[in-house]
C-alpha cells in the first residue's frame, strides 16, 4: 500500500500563496485606511434576492434549495415568503434606521417579479449581480461558453431593468468555476464578494485584468448562523454587535476597517426573526464613528487611496 | 485492522499517583494555535475529500487563508496580553509560504510542533516508509525555520496510520497530541520502547470542533472553556491536571467569536495556580518527575506487581 508519488511533491511550495489569483498580505501590514467624513468603521449591509425554483436541475444543490421530492412545495414557497413579505419587514428596518443596504439580485427574480424590482430600483440603492437563479452555480465543471452566456444574460438583464452599472457580483454560494473572474472582468464587473479571506478589499487577478475582491463575510451571515448552525437569532444578534463593537475598536487604533452583513428575506424577514436584525441595525445606527456606505462606494473610497482606478 | 488504539492501558482516573507541577500548580493550561497551510489544488487522497465542492473550492479555502491573513494577528495580540506563549502545531509548509508568521511566533518564543506538510495532505493510504519521511521532512523543515527541531505531533487533519504514534516517537519525538483518552499526560507505549507521553490536547475545545462540527454559540463556547476550567482547576488539587484549547485562526479570530475568547482567557489566566505553559514543558516535565512512576502504577493496577 502506498500512494503515488504526487502525494509528498508539493510543486507549489513557495513563498506567498500556492495559486496566482493574489498576493499575499496582512491585513496589519497595510497602511491606515480612512474612510469618508474621518470615519472608521465602514459597514455594508446586502441583501441576496433570490429564486428557488421548485425543479432544480443543477447537480450541486446551494444552500436554500430544494431538499424533498419534487414538489417540494414547502421549501419552494418558504423562500418566495422572502420576496413577498420578509423583504418589506427588511426594507422597513432600514428605512427606521437609516441603513441604506445594496441588493444581489437573482437576474430571474428581477424579472418574475417586476413590482418588487421597481420597489427596490425606487430607493436608489446599489444593484449587485447574482446570477440567474439559485439554480445556475457557478462551479468547478460548468462549460465556460455556457457560464459566459449565463454571466451575460444576468448581467444584461439586471443593467437594462436597473440602468445602474451594476459593478459588483456575488456568486452564488459564493462558488466559483476556475472561469468565474475572467468572465465577470470581461463583462465589465469591477468588484467580486465571493472569496472571504479577508476583512478589506484587494486586488484579484485574472487573465482578462485585476478586479477587486471585496469580502462579504460568510461567518456571521444570517443564513449560515440562524439556517446552519441552527443558532438563536437572539445569538446572531448579540455576534453581530460583538463583531461590530471589536472591528470598532480596532479601527480606533488601527485605521479604517469593514463590518460586512450578508442578509436574506427569505430568514431574517421571518416575524419570530426580524426585531433581531432591527436591534443590529439600531446599534450601528446609533455610533457617529459608522459610514455606512453602498459597497460601489467603498471600493471608490478604497481605491481613491491606494492609487488604483476602481 | 486493530481493535484498540495500542498504545495504553486501561488506568482508572482516581488514585493515581500525584502529579505536582511546578511552584505547586494546580493546572497546566496551554494554548495550542493550529497555524495551517490548505492547498487549492491537493493531489486527491483517495480515502478523503480534501474539499466539499470542485476546483476551485472558493468557501473552504478562503476562509481558512483567513486565518492567516486576519486571523493570527488578532489571537496573538490576545494570547501577548494575557501572558501565553503559543505551542503552534504548525504545517511544516508555512515555513515557506508565510515566513513572517514564523518569524513572529520565534520573536515570542513560542513553541512549534509538527503538524506535518500541508493540512491538504492526509496519511491515509500512505506506506510506512512514505509517512516516515513525510514526518522526518516536517521535523526538519522545522528545525531549518525554527532554530529547534519539534518534539511533539498532531498528524495533519487528524489523519492517522497504524503506525503514526511508533513513527513519530523513532524520529526523535517526545509526545502526541493525537489521543484523547485523558485530561493527564499518560505514558504511550510505542513500538521502539522509547520514553514517550501523550499531553492532554483537547477535541471538545478545540474551537474548530465546537464551532464547525458541533456548532455552538460564540459565548457558549467561552463558557464551556471557563466551565472545564473550573473542574480541572478543582480536581487539580489532588493531582495535577492538564487544560489545552487549540485553536484555528480562521475560527476563533473572527471578530463575531474573539470576545468570548478573551473572557476566558482573563478567567484562566486571573488565576494563581495556574501554569501557563506549553506542550513541550509539560512532555519534559512529566517525563523527568512523573513518567516512571505513572508506569510503576500502571502495572500495578493491571495486575503485576
Amino acid at each position: 500500500m502506498a500512494l503515488d508519488q504526487a502525494h509528498l511533491d508539493y510543486p507549489q511550495r513557495r513563498y506567498g500563496m500556492d495559486h496566482d489569483r493574489y498576493t499575499w498580505s496582512m491585513l496589519t501590514d497595510r497602511p491606515a485606511l480612512h474612510w469618508p467624513g474621518g470615519k472608521t468603521l465602514a459597514v455594508w449591509v446586502n441583501v441576496s434576492l433570490q429564486h428557488f425554483p421548485m425543479n432544480p436541475s443543477a447537480k450541486l444543490k446551494l444552500p436554500g434549495s430544494m431538499t424533498m421530492p419534487y414538489p417540494d412545495l414547502r421549501h419552494f414557497t418558504l423562500r418566495d415568503y422572502g420576496n413577498r413579505v420578509g423583504i418589506y419587514r427588511l426594507l422597513r428596518a432600514f428605512d427606521q434606521f437609516g441603513i441604506r443596504p445594496s441588493f444581489a439580485i437573482n437576474a430571474e427574480l428581477a424579472l418574475r417579479y417586476p413590482a418588487l424590482a421597481a420597489t427596490i430600483l425606487a430607493r436608489g440603492d446599489e444593484w449587485l449581480g447574482h446570477s440567474w437563479s439559485m439554480d445556475t452555480p457557478h462551479v468547478g465543471g460548468l462549460d465556460i461558453d455556457a457560464e459566459r452566456a449565463l454571466v451575460q444574460r444576468s448581467l444584461t438583464t439586471l443593467r437594462e431593468l436597473s440602468g445602474q452599472a451594476v459593478r459588483g457580483w456575488l456568486s452564488p454560494g459564493k462558488l466559483q468555476s476556475p472561469n468565474t473572474p475572467e468572465l465577470l472582468k470581461a463583462e465589465g464587473i469591477e468588484y467580486c464578494a465571493d472569496w472571504v479571506n479577508d476583512e478589506l478589499p484587494y486586488r484579484f487577478h485574472t487573465q482578462a485584468g485585476d478586479l477587486w475582491n471585496l469580502p462579504l463575510a460568510t461567518e456571521i451571515e444570517d443564513r449560515f448562523v440562524v439556517m446552519d448552525n441552527l443558532h438563536a437569532e437572539a445569538s446572531w444578534a448579540e455576534q453581530v454587535i460583538d463583531a461590530f463593537e471589536l472591528l470598532l475598536a480596532e479601527s480606533r487604533s488601527q485605521g479604517g476597517r469593514l463590518l460586512t452583513l450578508s442578509l436574506h428575506p427569505w430568514v431574517m424577514g421571518q416575524p419570530h426573526r426580524i426585531k433581531h436584525l432591527e436591534a443590529v441595525l439600531a446599534h450601528i445606527s446609533a455610533s457617529s464613528e459608522v459610514w455606512q456606505a453602498a459597497p460601489g462606494k467603498i471600493i471608490d473610497a478604497f481605491a481613491a487611496q491606494q492609487g488604483v482606478p476602481a | 485492522m486493530r481493535a484498540d488504539a495500542g498504545h495504553y492501558d486501561y488506568w482508572p482516573y482516581l488514585n493515581r499517583p500525584k502529579i505536582r507541577w511546578p511552584k505547586g500548580a494546580r493546572l497546566a493550561f496551554w494554548v495550542a494555535p493550529n497555524i495551517e497551510f490548505y492547498e487549492l489544488a491537493p493531489p486527491a487522497n483517495p480515502a478523503r475529500a480534501a474539499w466539499p465542492h470542485p476546483y476551485p473550492a472558493v468557501p473552504g479555502y478562503s476562509i481558512r487563508d483567513y486565518g492567516n491573513r486576519v486571523g493570527h494577528m488578532r489571537q496573538m495580540a490576545l494570547l501577548d496580553k494575557y501572558g501565553v506563549r503559543g505551542s503552534i502545531s504548525l504545517s511544516a509548509a508555512l515555513c515557506t509560504h508565510h515566513p513572517e508568521i514564523i518569524q513572529m511566533c520565534r520573536e515570542r518564543d513560542w513553541e512549534f510542533f509538527s503538524h506535518g506538510i500541508y493540512n491538504t495532505r492526509y496519511t491515509y493510504g500512505m506506506s510506512e516508509a512514505q509517512e516516515r519521511s513525510m514526518i522526518l521532512e516536517s521535523i526538519e523543515t522545522i528545525a531549518k525555520h525554527t532554530g529547534r527541531a519539534p518534539v511533539g505531533y498532531l498528524a495533519p487533519a487528524l489523519s492517522h496510520s497504524e503506525v503514526t504514534v511508533d513513527l513519530f516517537a523513532e524520529l526523535g519525538g517526545i509526545y502526541s497530541c493525537d489521543l484523547f483518552h485523558d485530561d493527564q499526560p499518560t505514558p504511550l507505549r510505542v513500538r521502539g520502547g522509547q520514553r514517550f507521553v501523550s499531553v492532554p490536547y483537547s477535541l471538545e475545545l478545540n474551537d474548530t470542533i465546537a464551532y464547525v462540527v458541533n456548532k455552538v454559540e460564540p459565548r457558549r463556547y467561552g463558557q464551556m472553556i471557563k466551565d472545564s476550567f473550573d473542574r480541572l482547576y478543582a480536581e487539580g488539587a489532588e493531582s495535577g491536571t492538564v487544560m489545552c484549547i487549540p485553536t484555528h485562526n480562521y475560527q476563533v479570530s473572527c471578530p463575531h467569536r474573539l470576545k468570548a475568547f478573551e473572557d476566558a482567557l482573563a478567567y484562566i489566566t486571573g488565576h494563581s495556580e495556574v501554569w501557563v505553559t506549553t506542550g513541550r514543558e509539560i512532555a519534559e516535565h512529566y517525563l523527568a518527575q512523573h513518567h516512571d512512576e505513572a508506569l510503576a502504577d500502571i502495572a500495578l493496577k493491571n495486575g503485576g506487581v
